[in-house]
C-alpha cells in the first residue's frame, strides 16, 4: 500500500512497548492504519495530540525516531473473482507466488446485517460424522467452533468437513497455524482439487502474533463479497480463535487496560462476536457458514476463551479421545448444534430428533454406570448392558472416523436399541417404535 | 443555545469531548463524522471534558471533529403502533432501514406519524386529570391503546378540549390541558420519555398476589413466577436458556410481551421475526407477532445501544402497564448489559470492583429490576410488569458478580445445572436448588388455593420434599453401593426419578408436551403423588428399577398425548394395571 504524497510524515516516537508505539499527530482518524518504520499498524486511540498505535509485526528494533506516515484509511482487502484458489497473509498480500489481486477495494471489518434482514438459516450441511449429523447437525449460516485439545487432530477433522460440505466457496482464516498445518491444509485442498474455490488467509506460528488480529476481518471480507455480491454459499474455517485471542490480550496488556477473567481484555465476548455474527443467511441465498477451532487447556471450557465463545457460538462440536472404543470421538453431552432443530425431522427423517436424545440418554446411563464400575459396585444387568452399548455407539457412531449417510446413521442407532434394550427402556415415543424397532 | 465541543480523544467508543458550556450526565450529543451524525451518550465529565459513549461505531473519527449536545436524555417514543415492531436498542425501527447491512448514522423513527388511527375520547371538558390518566383511546390492532396525559405532566391539569372520535395521526393534538396557573398544554398520541428513569403514575404497586401461568411445569407447579414478579434463569452455555425463555415467551399468560436480545445471537431474533408472525398465542388464539415487541441489540452490534436496549425494552412495558394491561419482559441477557458497563468503566479508567465489572453494578441491577411490578393505576384498574433476565455467568460458576447481584435483586432463581443438561434432562432447572419466594407469599398461596384447589401448596412441597430426598439417595446408593444401602433407598430415589421424568421433565419441541395448562399440571401431580404415597416392598433393587422404568415410560407417553385422548386413557389404564399387579 502506497502512502498518499499529501500526508505529513512524523519521525518521533514518544512511547514503544512490544506491542504498541505513541507519537504526538494531528488529524489522525480511529481505526486508521499507518506505517511505522515500514511495518503496518493501526490506531487504537488517541488523546489530545497523543496517538497510539498497535504494530502489527511487534515493534523490535524500532527506534524513536523511526518514520510514521499516515494512510487516512482503515484496513482493506481488494475483492474479486480472482481471490478464488489463492493464499494470502494477514495483510491480503499473496504469499503463493502468484500476483496481486485486482477488485474492488473493501474495508475490512465493517458494518453488520441488519438482524431484520436476516433469513432463518434452513440448510443442512451434511459431513458423514455421525457425532455430527445425528446429535449435532450442522446448518448453512450457523457459527460453530470445535473445542479441542492441543493434541486432538481437530485441523484434520475440519478439513474433512470442509471437503464434504456442498458449498460454493471454503474461505481459511489460518491464525498461528504451524508451518506443518498449513502444509497439510495446502495439500488437502490441491488432493481434493477443490483449489479453485478456496481462499486462504494464513498467520503461521513464524509470523508475529499481534498480526493474527487481521485474519478473521480479512477472511470474512472476501466471505461477505462472495456471499452478498455474488450470492454463493461459503463456509469460513477459522484456526485458532484461542491464539487470536491470545493477541487481543497482549495488546490491551501492552495499552494497559484491567484485565477481566483470565488476564483477558473485558471487551473478549464483544471482539469474538463481531466476528462470529458475520455467519448470516441472507435473503438472496448467500450464506456464511463459520467453523472455527479454540484450542483448549485439558478440556477446561470454563476458561474465559472458550466460555465466551460458547455464549456467542450456535453450539460446540467436542472433540476427546474415547479410552474404552480407542476412538477420538464427538463427545455427546459436552457438544451441541443449537441450529439442529432447524433441519432435524424436517430435512430429515421424522425419527431423528427422538432417536437422538436416546442414543445420548443411553450413554449418559453407560457412564454411570462405567462410575460405579470404578468405585468397586457390582453391577445389574442393565448397568453391562448400558456398558456393551456404550462400546457400540462410540465406535458406530461417535468415533470422527465414521462417514455415512444420516438415513443409515439413524438405522444404526435403531439395530443397537433392540441389540441391547427393550423399547420401554428407550423411552421413544410409541408411534415411532412401531415404524422403526 | 445548544452547547458545542470538539472531539479530543478516542478509545474504541469512549471518546472525551472539550465542552463550551453546560452539559448534564446522561445527554445525548450528536458526533459529526464527515457528514454523518453519530449519536453518543454523556457519562461523566471532568472540568469542560465530557467522556461520551457512543451508539455507532468511531472508526474514522478524528480528534478535533465537532459535537453538538441536545439538551436531552436518550428518550422512548411512545404511542401507538409500537405492538409487532422490531426496534434495536435505540428504538430505530429495523424493518424500515434500508439495505441489508446497518448504516451508521442512519436513525430511523419507532413510530408511523402519517397513519391515521380511530380516537375515541374518554375524558369530558372540565375532568381533572394527572399524568397517565386516560384521555381516550385508539386501536391498535386488537388492543385499546390508551391515549394518556405524557408522564412528564406533574400536577394537576384540566381537560380543556378534547377531540371528539375521528381519524387522526400521532402529532394532530388530540387535548388541550390546562395546568394550575391556567397555562394550555397541547396533547397528541405520542410522547416522550427517558428510558433510564422510572415511569411513575400509579395510585399505588401492591405486593403481586396472582401467578403468571408459563404452561411448563418445573416453573408454573414448583417455582411461580407472579404477574408483575422478577426472576432470572442463570445457566452455563448450552443449558437450554434460550429455549427456556423462548417457551415463557411463547406460551406466557400476558396481554403484552417485550422481548430485549441485548448482546445475543442474531439468529435467535431471526427465529423469532419467523416463527411467531405463524405461532398462535395459547390463550387468545391470536398470532404471538400481535402480542410481541422485538428489542433486537445483538452481540455484534455497538456495545453502548446493548446498554440502553435493556432500558428502552422496559420503558415501553411500562408504558403498556399504564393502560392496565399485563406485560411479560424477557431480557436475554443480563450479564452482556452488565459486560457492557464493564467495557465503558474500563476504558474510562475507572477503579474496578470485583472481575473487573464496575463497583455500582449490584445497584444498577436491583434498580432495574424494581422497575417491574404490579401497580394500581389512579382510575383504580390494573396492571403489571413481569420481568424475567437471563444472565451467563462466566465459566458457569454461579459465584460471579452478575448473579450474585441479581440473586439479591430478582424473587425467583431458575438454576439451569450442566449436569441436568448432559443428561438431556430438560428443562434443565435444578429442583432442589432454584427457588420461588412467591410460594411463600400468603397474597399468592390464597389464590393457588382457590385456583386450583385447596391443600395445593401442601402438595408441591410434598414433591419437592420427595425430590430431596431422592437426591440425598443417589448420593448414598453412589457412596454406599447398590448393595449397601436399604431398598428403602432405592425406593427413595425412584420416585424422586419419577417426579424428575413424570413431571419435571418436558419437551419443549413437542407439541403437546410444551404447554401444559395448570389443569392438566395438577391431574399429573395427583397422579404421580399418588404413586410415590405407596410402599411398594420390591425384592430387590433389580425389580425396582425395572417396574418404575416402565412406570415412567407411560408417564411420559402420556405427556406426549393429547390430554384425556383415548391414547392418554389407554395408558392411564396400563399405569392402573401395572400398579394392582404390584399388589398395591
Amino acid at each position: 500500500m502506497a502512502t498518499k504524497a499529501y500526508q505529513r510524515t512524523y519521525t518521533k516516537l514518544q512511547a514503544i512497548t512490544k506491542a504498541t508505539v505513541s507519537l504526538n499527530a494531528t488529524g489522525v482518524a480511529n481505526d486508521e492504519l499507518a506505517l511505522v518504520g515500514g511495518r503496518l499498524a493501526q490506531v487504537v486511540k488517541t488523546k489530545g495530540e497523543r496517538v497510539t498505535m498497535q504494530v502489527f509485526s511487534g515493534t523490535e528494533g524500532i527506534p524513536t525516531n523511526a518514520e510514521v506516515s499516515f494512510f487516512g484509511e482503515p484496513p482493506t482487502l481488494k475483492v474479486s473473482d480472482q481471490l478464488s484458489g489463492r493464499f494470502f497473509n494477514a495483510y491480503g498480500k499473496p504469499i503463493d507466488g502468484g500476483p496481486e489481486v485486482e477488485g474492488e477495494l473493501r474495508e475490512a471489518g465493517g458494518p453488520s446485517v441488519n438482524p431484520y434482514k436476516r433469513r432463518q438459516p434452513s440448510e443442512l450441511i451434511p459431513t458423514g460424522i455421525a457425532g455430527i449429523d445425528l446429535n449435532n447437525t450442522l446448518v448453512s449460516g450457523q457459527k460453530i467452533p470445535f473445542f479441542a485439545d492441543p493434541d486432538q487432530p481437530y485441523n484434520q477433522v475440519m478439513a474433512d468437513v470442509a471437503m464434504r460440505a456442498d458449498v460454493d466457496k471454503i474461505i481459511l482464516g489460518g491464525m498461528g497455524l504451524s508451518n506443518d498445518d498449513y502444509l497439510f491444509f495446502r495439500q488437502a485442498f490441491e488432493s481434493a482439487g477443490a483449489l479453485d474455490r478456496i481462499v486462504s488467509f494464513v498467520n503461521t506460528t513464524e509470523e508475529p502474533p499481534v498480526e493474527r488480529l487481521l485474519i478473521p476481518d480479512m477472511a470474512l471480507t472476501a466471505a461477505e463479497y462472495f456471499a452478498v455480491d455474488k450470492n454463493e454459499k461459503v463456509l469460513v474455517l477459522l484456526t485458532d480463535m484461542t491464539l487470536y485471542a491470545d493477541a487481543l490480550s497482549i495488546v490491551s496488556n501492552r495499552m494497559d487496560q484491567i484485565p477481566s477473567k483470565d488476564s483477558m481484555p473485558g471487551s473478549l465476548y464483544s471482539d469474538l462476536a463481531k466476528i462470529y455474527e458475520k455467519a448470516v443467511q441472507l435473503p438472496d441465498g448467500g450464506s456464511i457458514t463459520i467453523i472455527a477451532v479454540t484450542t483448549l487447556n485439558d478440556g477446561d471450557i470454563t476458561h474465559a476463551i472458550p466460555d465466551n465463545t460458547g455464549y456467542i457460538t450456535e453450539g460446540q462440536i467436542f472433540l476427546r479421545a474415547d479410552s474404552d472404543s480407542g476412538c477420538v470421538i464427538v463427545d455427546p453431552f459436552r457438544s451441541l448444534s443449537r441450529l439442529k432443530q432447524l433441519v432435524q425431522g424436517k430435512k430429515t427423517r421424522e425419527d431423528h430428533s427422538q432417536v437422538m436424545n436416546a442414543g445420548v440418554r443411553l450413554y449418559a446411563d453407560a457412564q454411570n454406570a462405567k462410575t460405579k464400575l470404578q468405585n468397586g459396585f457390582d453391577l445389574s444387568d442393565y448397568d453391562l448392558r448400558c456398558l456393551d452399548y456404550a462400546k457400540d455407539y462410540a465406535k458406530q457412531l461417535l468415533s470422527i472416523d465414521v462417514n455415512i449417510s444420516i438415513e443409515e446413521m439413524l438405522d444404526t442407532a435403531w439395530r443397537l436399541f433392540a441389540k441391547y434394550f427393550s423399547p420401554a427402556e428407550t423411552g421413544i415415543k410409541q408411534s415411532l417404535i412401531d415404524k422403526y424397532w | 443555545m445548544a452547547t458545542k465541543g470538539t472531539v479530543t480523544g478516542i478509545v474504541s467508543n469512549l471518546v472525551t469531548v472539550k465542552v463550551d458550556g453546560p452539559v448534564g450526565e446522561n445527554e445525548l450529543c450528536h458526533i459529526n463524522l464527515g457528514g454523518t451524525l453519530l449519536l453518543a451518550e454523556v457519562i461523566k465529565v471532568t472540568g469542560d471534558l465530557a467522556s461520551v459513549q457512543v451508539f455507532e461505531s468511531t472508526r474514522g473519527l478524528k480528534n478535533g471533529d465537532e459535537v453538538t449536545f441536545l439538551g436531552r436524555m436518550l428518550e422512548a417514543s411512545l404511542g401507538p403502533g409500537l405492538l409487532s415492531g422490531v426496534y434495536d436498542g435505540l428504538q430505530n425501527d429495523l424493518t424500515t432501514m434500508t439495505g441489508v447491512f446497518l448504516k451508521r448514522g442512519e436513525y430511523t423513527d419507532p413510530l408511523d406519524h402519517s397513519k391515521l388511527w380511530d380516537f375515541k375520547p374518554i375524558a369530558s371538558v372540565g375532568d381533572k386529570v394527572v399524568a397517565a390518566d386516560w384521555l381516550g383511546e385508539v386501536m391498535e390492532g386488537w388492543l385499546p391503546h390508551k391515549i394518556m396525559v405524557p408522564f412528564s405532566f406533574s400536577g394537576e391539569y384540566t381537560v380543556r378540549s378534547i377531540a371528539p372520535e375521528g381519524s387522526y395521526n400521532i402529532d394532530q393534538t388530540i387535548a388541550v390541558l390546562a395546568d394550575a396557573e391556567g397555562e394550555e398544554h397541547k396533547v397528541t398520541m405520542c410522547q416522550k420519555w427517558p428510558v433510564k428513569v422510572a415511569v411513575r403514575g400509579y395510585r399505588e404497586k401492591p405486593r403481586p398476589s396472582k401467578i403468571m401461568e408459563t404452561g411448563v411445569r418445573i416453573i408454573d407447579t414448583f417455582n411461580p413466577i407472579a404477574e408483575g414478579g422478577t426472576g432470572f434463569i442463570p445457566g452455563p452455555f448450552g443449558c437450554g436458556k434460550t429455549v427456556l425463555q423462548h417457551a415463557i415467551a411463547k406460551q406466557g399468560e400476558a396481554d403484552l410481551v417485550v422481548m430485549a436480545a441485548c448482546g445475543e445471537r442474531a439468529n435467535e431474533v431471526v427465529e423469532i421475526f419467523t416463527e411467531y408472525p405463524e405461532l398462535i398465542d395459547p390463550h387468545t388464539g391470536r398470532k404471538l407477532m400481535e402480542r410481541t415487541v422485538i428489542i433486537c441489540n445483538t452481540s455484534n452490534m455497538p456495545v453502548a445501544a446493548r446498554e440502553a436496549s435493556v432500558y428502552t425494552a422496559m420503558t415501553i412495558c411500562e408504558y403498556y402497564r399504564a393502560m392496565g394491561y399485563r406485560c411479560l419482559l424477557l431480557a436475554d441477557s443480563t450479564s452482556r448489559w452488565a459486560q457492557a458497563l464493564r467495557e465503558m468503566s474500563n476504558r474510562m479508567e475507572e477503579l474496578p470492583g470485583q472481575d473487573a465489572f464496575p463497583v455500582d453494578l449490584s445497584a444498577i441491577i436491583s434498580n432495574f429490576y424494581a422497575r417491574a411490578g404490579q401497580v394500581v393505576l389512579n382510575n383504580g384498574e390494573t396492571g403489571a410488569v413481569t420481568f424475567i433476565g437471563t444472565v451467563s455467568p462466566a465459566g458457569g460458576n454461579l459465584k460471579e458478580p452478575v448473579t450474585e447481584s441479581t440473586k439479591k435483586a430478582a424473587r425467583c432463581f431458575y438454576a439451569l445445572e450442566q449436569n441436568r443438561a448432559d443428561q438431556k434432562r430438560y428443562p434443565a432447572v435444578n429442583p432442589v436448588e432454584s427457588y420461588s419466594k412467591y410460594l411463600e407469599y400468603p397474597e399468592i398461596q390464597r389464590t393457588l388455593e382457590s385456583t386450583v384447589e385447596r391443600g395445593w401448596i401442601d402438595k408441591v412441597l410434598e414433591a419437592k420434599v420427595l425430590v430431596r430426598r431422592g437426591k440425598e439417595m443417589a448420593d448414598q446408593i453412589n457412596i454406599l453401593g447398590d448393595d449397601g444401602v436399604p431398598m428403602s433407598y432405592h425406593e427413595a430415589f425412584w420416585k424422586s426419578e419419577l417426579i424428575d421424568f413424570g413431571f419435571l421433565q418436558q419437551d419443549a419441541f413437542d407439541a403437546i408436551d410444551s404447554v401444559c395448562p395448570m389443569e392438566r399440571q395438577k391431574y399429573m401431580l395427583d397422579l404421580i403423588l399418588d404413586i410415590c404415597r405407596r410402599e411398594f416392598n420390591f425384592e430387590d433393587y433389580e425389580k425396582c428399577r425395572s417396574y418404575f422404568k416402565e412406570m415412567i415410560n407411560i408417564l411420559r407417553q402420556m405427556n406426549y398425548s393429547e390430554f384425556k385422548s383415548e391414547g392418554f386413557e389407554n395408558y392411564l389404564a396400563s399405569l392402573t394395571k401395572l400398579l394392582s399387579e404390584n399388589g398395591n
